[in-house]
């Protein structure tokens, strides 16, 4: 009878600390809410819809952050997207057995550089590089509203490439646990019926199918959060535009930078608001992609442990 | 073979090259990053950086010994919530895996993970700046602490499963409760893995700078005092690379490359203690 009243204890106990993980979650949004209601208040709907940002006259306006927050990540994501599907098959289905380990380490290792050390690299390697490609594009092509603007170097374009080599790593790494989990008889099905390996792979990508959604979708709440690299290469101007060369702002960078200048009030709230947003946007994004990779879980016979790489050991 | 045949082998080599050089796609931005950091890192990391204050802007030399004893000092505040709770939370998931609460859960640790440190830092902010009215290296490191909660948990309940199913077994056999079986036996068996996992968690925090911005703040002088605004690494060499001067640049490559060097290390660090974890499981 004691052990398990023990058994008991030691369940509440552990659970106890548990739930303060959920709570964290909870206050979070709790504690954000709190902070922005009075931006929440004055503008309502408004402060989505406008571009007006003047803390001087207490007036604003998020749309341009949204802008670019949301255009940097799917730039990042057109670009990345190929990529760490790319990798993720060749390491699991193509690569020779000796140099799966190597190389599955390697990419993971992208996820663990610290983004201020891609932010350093992006501002003095990559940028004057940026600004070549601009000075070269041909004049027929700056006609194209999506190459119009001064060839700066930080821009759109520079973020979407340093935020694309930043997410790959977490997108490839959990597609590649996903096809590795994919049981074996769906791809000799394929070659019993007399498909090429391609076609094989092909039809192992289609059974993994939600779960490699979900792997992108990881991939892209992490680049609508990244903070400092982008901060550093995008420019930091706040405007609508599809030009790729023209300097933008993301909600993250206008966060990073104006928040210890926030002097009012009103000001303060309307630059949490603006975290509230990026909060609710990232855990929905979140939910979603890992909904997506533990139902498939539930259809394969063995578990597929999500990666502590992706979390940890990168 | 047919001409169909040979169109579609054709097609499939095509692909499978594409795969490849996606990974050496990967690989070049790596490359570049560990070397550009070598390269100018290596030569500018020298015994001033460890143990020299600032020096004020026109004066060359100087270094980082205050950012560095104020990464140290945040990452232990950090560490010193963060490990008991997500330690504990950690064995729960492992002990009670398949309850609905533990999904709940790993589900909420998970989504934690996803949360842009930028915004945990507003959470810090809110919590631990406003009421005082002062930024602080507690709220700084209670942001890294929030941060470094997901990994631990994780990171624990991967390691914890990984322990021999035999050795619980014979702790309860035993008669030991459950409390003595996972902490006399299960945790000990996993623990150099799971420290290892908490060093690298650390090593993650070390690297945030976001969340510290407007928490820890930065400070130019030497401070260990947790009631006032804290240097960090990162945060200077975020205002060292935004800096107008070439020796803050050379700073700054510095601080980047020490803080590749100390992720890197403690990441093969815990690829070994993990191996060795899984080559206990082998009969």
């Amino acid at each position: 009878m004691r052990r398990s009243s023990d058994d008991r204890k030691f369940r509440l106990g552990t659970g106890a600390f548990a739930a303060l993980v959920l709570l964290i979650v909870i206050g979070i949004g709790f504690e954000l809410t709190r902070q922005s209601m009075l931006s929440i208040t004055k503008f309502g709907l408004k402060f989505w819809t406008t571009s007006t940002w003047d803390p001087v006259s207490g007036d604003f306006g998020a749309l341009p952050f949204i802008w670019g927050t949301l255009y940097s990540a799917i730039l990042a994501l057109l670009l990345a997207t190929p990529i760490a599907l790319g990798i993720a098959i060749f390491i699991s289905e193509l690569s020779p057995r000796m140099l799966r380990t190597p190389l599955a380490y390697l990419t993971d290792l992208l996820a663990a550089i610290p983004s201020i050390v891609y932010g350093l690299w992006g501002v003095f390697v990559m940028v004057p590089f940026v600004r070549k490609l601009e000075v070269a594009t041909p004049d027929a092509l700056k006609q194209l509203s999506l190459f119009k603007g001064p060839p700066l170097g930080v821009g759109m374009l520079a973020a979407a490439l340093i935020l694309a080599v930043m997410v790959i790593p977490f997108s490839s790494s959990v597609a590649r646990e996903i096809l590795k989990n994919v049981p074996s008889a769906q791809r000799e099905a394929a070659y019993a019926l007399g498909a090429t390996r391609w076609e094989a792979i092909k039809v192992a990508i289609g059974f993994g199918k939600s779960g490699i959604i979900g792997a992108v979708m990881l991939g892209f709440g992490r680049a609508l959060g990244e903070t400092i690299a982008v901060t550093m290469v995008i420019g930091n101007s706040p405007q609508v535009t599809a030009s790729l060369f023209k300097p933008q702002y993301t909600m993250a960078a206008v966060i990073a930078n104006e928040f210890t200048e926030a002097a009012d009030e009103l000001y303060l709230h309307a630059l949490i608001e603006i975290g509230l947003l990026l909060f609710i946007i990232t855990v929905a994004v979140n939910m979603i992609s890992r909904l997506l990779i533990w139902s498939m879980k539930r259809r394969v016979v063995a578990p597929i442990v999500m990666p502590v790489i992706e979390e940890a050991t990168a | 073979m047919t001409a169909n045949l040979r169109r579609r082998k054709l097609f499939s080599r095509f692909f499978e090259i594409l795969c490849g050089l996606a990974v050496v796609i990967a690989l070049i931005p790596l490359a570049m990053i560990l070397f550009y950091v070598i390269k100018e890192g290596a030569g500018a990391l020298n015994w001033d950086f460890f143990t020299k204050m600032p020096k004020p802007v026109g004066e060359t030399g100087g270094g980082m010994a205050n950012a560095i004893a104020g990464t140290l000092i945040l990452i232990g505040i950090a560490a010193l919530f963060a490990v008991p709770i997500g330690g504990i939370c950690g064995v729960h998931l492992a002990e009670y895996p398949s309850t609905k609460f533990s999904s709940v859960v790993r589900f909420a640790a998970d989504v934690l993970n996803g949360v842009p440190s930028i915004v945990v830092g507003i959470f810090a902010y809110g919590l631990v700046v406003l009421p005082v009215k002062r930024f602080s290296a507690i709220a700084g490191g209670v942001a890294l602490g929030f941060l470094m909660i997901p990994i631990v948990v994780r990171t624990t309940e991967e390691l914890l499963r990984l322990v021999p199913g035999g050795l619980r077994e014979g702790a309860l056999a035993l008669g030991a409760t459950r409390g003595r079986a996972v902490f006399g036996v299960i945790v000990p068996a996993a623990l150099p893995g799971i420290l290892t996992g908490i060093l690298v968690a650390l090593a993650r925090v070390a690297g945030e700078t976001a969340p510290l911005l407007f928490t820890a703040l930065n400070n130019r002088f030497w401070s260990t005092s947790l009631t006032q605004p804290i240097a960090s690494l990162t945060v200077q060499v975020y205002t060292y690379a935004q800096s107008p001067y070439d020796d803050w640049h050379r700073q700054a490559w510095a601080g980047a490359f020490l803080l590749v060097m100390i992720i890197l290390t403690l990441s093969i660090a815990a690829r070994l203690a993990v191996r060795r974890l899984e080559r206990m499981n082998r009969p």
